[in-house]
């Protein structure tokens, strides 16, 4: 018997409003469910909605047509039950490593005692050991998305958000950052829904990929990316690689779409 | 040591050019009276008490307003920030107060509240108000929207979220319009209490003055300047501790 999904996206769409200049379809009719425990990357040109879809499924933004469900219930704002890790970190640059990682457990009323041993806990898990009384202005990059992502398993959700969440790194720690949330998501296994217009990253990390069409937002297609991605050579790997192309040649489209869009 | 020597230099220079062209009389005393003498009339002040009297008064009437303008001022600018209503009635009239010449408020001041300290805390209240209110708003505007929907996916209500994110990003732009605030409250300190007052930095100054005691006179406007720089170096180093997480490397 199939498992009921533990998010279920029900035909969203959503209006896109600017501050000036006309409202914009962002979202078109999508439908969407990931069970529990799931790792599912939302790709998808840039503009094309899976920033705002990832917002709503984390109660940021209100729901105006349809339903969004997260364990039967629909959302309606942001709980401790939906982390999220964006892309350019969002710590608190008034709170050290530590401070950031607290935080959450405050918020969650855990003693004291327990709250300062998990925090380390989470900050070791992350490698960061060692700089948790560094302030974020002294952290590179990475180590800055390391502390975020610290922050938001330290306070235990049941599903991760995260928005393009190596989008601003380089090259190098990218592809270490990957290898690390791969390590960590095997030890502590939550539903992710991983925003990404990165195809190898998608395929990489991911048990499905939802592919997004350019603007309005639809889901196009959903490729099943489930493989063991325990091959130091994963990217040499067959399945990787006809994996990539596939997804690569349905996303082509859609970005020349895109391309076609924003310089028309 | 010997930094902060060649930093205030061009000081000392200043202070022997003074006292060459007054000892010397390339101008008259009258109008710049020796450096020396100006030092000799302030130990005069000192040691028979108007200096500290006047002092006391001025100072009083500087943290009653200023502390006011830094109290009120914040709670307006954030709350402008965060919630529209507030924004929507206020916006205007502190748009419309802005180029306001606050010492065109002296009489109306001192009409409503008399000569006494009433009137001169209500003007520094007033013209510091402004600047801290602004800076409040623009810091408390400027709050990240990642910043709070993290915190408010880790269980944060909304007052919580303005307390624990929005005061604290706002808080560079709330002091640097407070040490605005701060130099101008010396100003409207002297100019109230130079045109009417019984006590004060301003009264001193203008009393003298007009009796004829420049050397006493220019003790004074250098001990308000003094003040002045001595208050705006101590700020800053309460701001550097305050933002200590900024500038960390």
């Amino acid at each position: 018997m199939q498992e009921p999904a533990q998010i279920v996206v029900d035909n969203i769409s959503h209006l896109y409003r600017p501050p000036r200049g006309r409202e914009v379809l962002a979202l078109d009719a999508v439908s969407l469910e990931v069970r529990q425990s799931e790792f599912i990357a939302l790709l998808g040109p840039s503009g094309c909605g899976k920033s705002t879809l990832l917002y709503l499924i984390g109660g940021f933004l209100p729901v105006e047509k349809g339903e969004i469900r997260v364990d039967g219930k629909a959302v309606a704002g942001p709980g401790p039950d939906r982390g999220i890790v964006f892309q350019h970190f969002a710590l608190f640059p008034w709170k050290t490593v530590r401070g950031n990682v607290l935080y959450g457990l405050e918020r969650q009323g855990m003693a004291k005692a327990e709250r300062e041993k998990r925090a380390m806990d989470y900050i070791e898990l992350v490698g960061l050991h060692g700089f948790e009384d560094s302030y974020p202005s002294q952290l590179s990059g990475g180590m800055k998305q390391r502390a975020a992502i610290a922050r938001t398993l330290a306070f235990d959700p049941k599903i991760l958000l995260m928005d393009e969440p190596f989008g601003a790194l380089d090259a190098q720690t990218r592809g270490l950052m990957q290898m690390e949330l791969l390590r960590i998501w095997q030890r502590t296994p939550k539903t992710v829904i991983f925003v990404t217009h990165d195809v190898q990253e998608a395929v990489l990390l991911s048990d499905r990929v939802a592919v997004m069409s350019a603007r309005p937002g639809r889901i196009k297609t959903i490729v099943d990316t489930k493989f063991d991605k325990n091959d130091p050579d994963i990217f040499k790997n067959k399945t990787f690689v006809e994996k990539v192309d596939e997804i690569w040649n349905l996303v082509k489209d859609e970005a020349i779409k895109a391309q076609g869009k924003r310089s028309a | 040591m010997t930094k902060t020597l060649i930093r205030y230099l061009p000081l000392l220079i200043l202070a022997l050019v003074w006292e060459m062209a007054a000892r010397f009389e390339w101008v008259s005393t009258t109008a710049l009276p020796p450096l020396t003498d100006v030092v000799r009339a302030w130990v005069e002040l000192l040691l028979d008490g108007e200096l500290l009297r006047n002092s006391a008064s001025s100072l009083y009437r500087i943290g009653g307003g200023l502390g006011l303008s830094i109290v009120i001022g914040t709670v307006l600018g954030i709350g402008m920030a965060w919630w529209k209503p507030v924004n929507v009635l206020l916006a205007p009239i502190v748009e419309v107060f802005y180029p306001v010449p606050k010492s065109a408020l002296i009489p109306v001041t001192v009409i409503w509240l008399g000569y006494g300290d009433g009137s001169k805390i209500l003007l520094i209240f007033l013209g510091c108000m402004v600047p801290v209110t602004i800076g409040a708003f623009n810091g408390a505007r400027a709050s990240e929207q990642v910043m709070v929907w993290s915190a408010r996916s880790m269980g944060a209500g909304k007052l919580r979220v303005l307390w624990d994110v929005v005061i604290p990003g706002a808080m560079p732009e709330l002091l640097n319009g407070i040490r605005t605030a701060l130099a101008l409250s010396f100003i409207l300190l002297v100019s109230s209490e130079l045109v009417v007052a019984q006590k004060g930095f301003g009264f001193l100054i203008g009393s003298l003055g007009a009796g004829g005691s420049y050397d006493a006179m220019y003790a004074v406007v250098l001990t308000v300047a003094f003040l002045g720089f001595a208050a705006d170096r101590a700020y800053l180093e309460i701001v550097r501790r305050t933002l200590a997480w900024r500038s960390v490397t």
